[in-house]
């Protein structure tokens, strides 16, 4: 039930995704500035109604990051976070929004993940090395446990982590090939129709999917996210707040969040996701459950992601995800509709904005500004977030007031 | 990967974990086990991650290993990998019940399966500094 004291989404910026983007280059803060401008307008505030912050890492700053952003906006806040949570950053900053207004700590609350290319540094040495291009997520300083006990192995980045996800799922349960390439096809069909998503107007059929190069069994290419340029905000507020912006306020009703691994080597099960555990809390909380949804927005950096956040959300047992994605069609005009976005396998994944990008479709199908894919009844969704190789999610549970 | 091999990248050792790689150099498997609560531990730690208890002793183990999950990787997952691709890598579990991130060796025409019996195998890395627990089929 939405509450007085639900923090809503009130407005929200997503820069269209580019693979080769060749635009001004701008520095994250320059970056998170121009977000916040975009995103506030969206809203109908302005910078002095903003008194709370949450970021995520800069390039300028491994330290004092939010006093960083909140000098270089000039606003002072009464609430400010940084959120390191991979892919579930975006889902992760906008529960700790979402609970800081709850708490009364603050009224207005902005969110923002920069995800544009930085100008190229003059100074050689102060470039980022080589090696940091194919270490991905995974940490190579001395005392890491992954660089003494997976970069030796070749276990670096992430597609080998969610291909073992997969491979050890599929012994279990059966193949899900033809689910998996479902999931980005009908996916694709959406991003088609969205003009901000990097396969806008290019759709895939699963044939496409299945006859794309393998990456690491059983993962093929077109079940990987692409990498680009992008960036996103959210505007968090009070209900109070809330009620003299533009929009439909899309209160945040339910959220949870679990972490369990680094490593998915060291998962107590392969097959089961942290998200098992904070959907149920998220459900818990907003008073509601998985078939009350409207639509879904689900992260998906990998096909695998999105089939076993199904199950673990509560959408069907474990180990029958694809007969159950079978019978049902994810595209916004389908019967469950998933990601109408296109999801990040659509629009591709810029950077940590990616995970802002779920969040802002549930938004914007619930304030009914979905245009070409909005969805009939659009009222109530779930959103995830997902960081590492599945190991650490955050459910939110999004409803129109 | 070639059945000669040296690994491209060598471990960063640490303090608490050298009597591991001093072992595998000696052809060694050796795991921690905490005397408080009796649980195996991997990596290694000082302190327990069942119980927290500062009581982990080295033993020595033999080194079986069942198939947890594997990737065959057509291409590297890293540049260094350049030269071993196509890699099969692999999650296994010891007959302690610790898993390990590893890769797998002799697997030509040996269809791989969930819980196949596996024996360790020790490979040097380039440089000589460690030797690295990869495993084949038993």
């Amino acid at each position: 039930m939405v509450g007085k004291r639900h923090g809503a989404i009130v407005g929200y910026a997503e820069w269209a995704t580019e693979r080769r983007y060749d635009g001004p280059r701008a520095f994250m803060l320059e970056q998170w500035m121009d977000l916040a401008a975009e995103a506030l307008a969206d809203a109908g505030l302005e910078l002095g109604d903003v008194d709370g912050l949450v970021c995520g890492t800069l390039r300028e700053a491994s330290m004092f990051v939010p006093a960083t952003v909140v000098e270089y906006l000039g606003q002072p806040v009464k609430f400010a976070e940084f959120v390191d949570l991979g892919g579930a950053t975006g889902t992760g900053m906008l529960w700790r929004a979402a609970a800081a207004i709850e708490l009364g700590l603050c009224d207005v609350v902005l969110c923002a993940l920069p995800g544009r290319p930085i100008p190229s540094n003059p100074d050689p040495r102060d470039r980022p090395s080589p090696e940091a291009r194919w270490l991905g997520s995974t940490s190579n300083a001395w005392g890491s446990p992954q660089a003494e006990f997976e970069v030796p192995f070749g276990h670096v980045a992430q597609n080998a982590g969610y291909a073992m996800i997969a491979t050890h799922y599929e012994a279990r349960f059966g193949s899900c090939e033809t689910a998996r390439a479902q999931i980005t096809a009908q996916q694709r069909r959406s991003a088609a129709l969205n003009p901000l998503a990097s396969f806008y107007q290019k759709p895939v059929t699963v044939e496409d999917v299945l006859a794309s190069p393998m990456i690491a069994e059983p993962l093929r290419l077109l079940e990987i996210v692409m990498p680009c340029a992008g960036g996103a905000a959210v505007v968090v507020a009070s209900a109070e707040k809330a009620r003299k912006t533009p929009h439909r306020p899309v209160h945040i009703t339910g959220f949870g969040e679990c972490l369990t691994i680094k490593t998915p080597t060291f998962a107590k099960d392969l097959a089961v996701t942290p998200v098992a555990e904070a959907a149920a809390t998220a459900f818990a909380r907003a008073g509601t459950t998985p078939g009350a949804m409207d639509l879904l927005a689900l992260y998906d950096c990998y096909t695998i992601t999105v089939l076993l956040t199904l199950e673990d959300a509560g959408f069907c047992p474990k180990g029958t995800g694809a007969a159950f994605l079978a019978e049902r069609n994810l595209a916004f005009d389908g019967d469950f509709p998933v990601n109408t976005h296109g999801g990040q396998l659509g629009v591709g994944q810029p950077g940590l904005a990616g995970g802002l990008l779920q969040p802002i479709e549930a938004a914007r199908q619930i304030m009914g500004r979905g245009e070409a894919r909005q969805v009939a009844k659009a009222d109530r969704a779930l959103v995830t977030g997902t960081g590492g190789v599945m190991s650490e999610q955050v459910a939110l549970i999004l409803e129109g007031a | 990967m070639s059945d000669v091999l040296k690994a491209p990248l060598a471990p960063k050792k640490t303090p608490t974990s050298a009597p591991f790689w001093d072992g595998l150099a000696e052809g060694r498997v050796l795991l921690q086990q905490c005397e408080a609560c009796n649980q195996w531990v991997f990596y290694p730690r000082p302190r327990c991650s069942h119980c927290l208890a500062p009581a982990l002793l080295w033993k020595p183990v033999s080194g079986a290993a069942t198939l947890t999950s594997w990737t065959h990787c057509p291409r590297p997952t890293a540049p260094p990998f350049e030269a071993l691709a196509p890699q099969t890598l692999a999650v296994v579990t010891l007959q302690e019940g610790v898993r390990m991130s590893t890769f797998l060796l002799e697997t030509a025409d040996r269809p791989l399966t969930l819980g196949m019996a596996l024996a360790p195998r020790f490979v040097p890395t380039e440089d000589d500094s460690a030797v690295l627990l990869a495993f084949a089929p038993a």
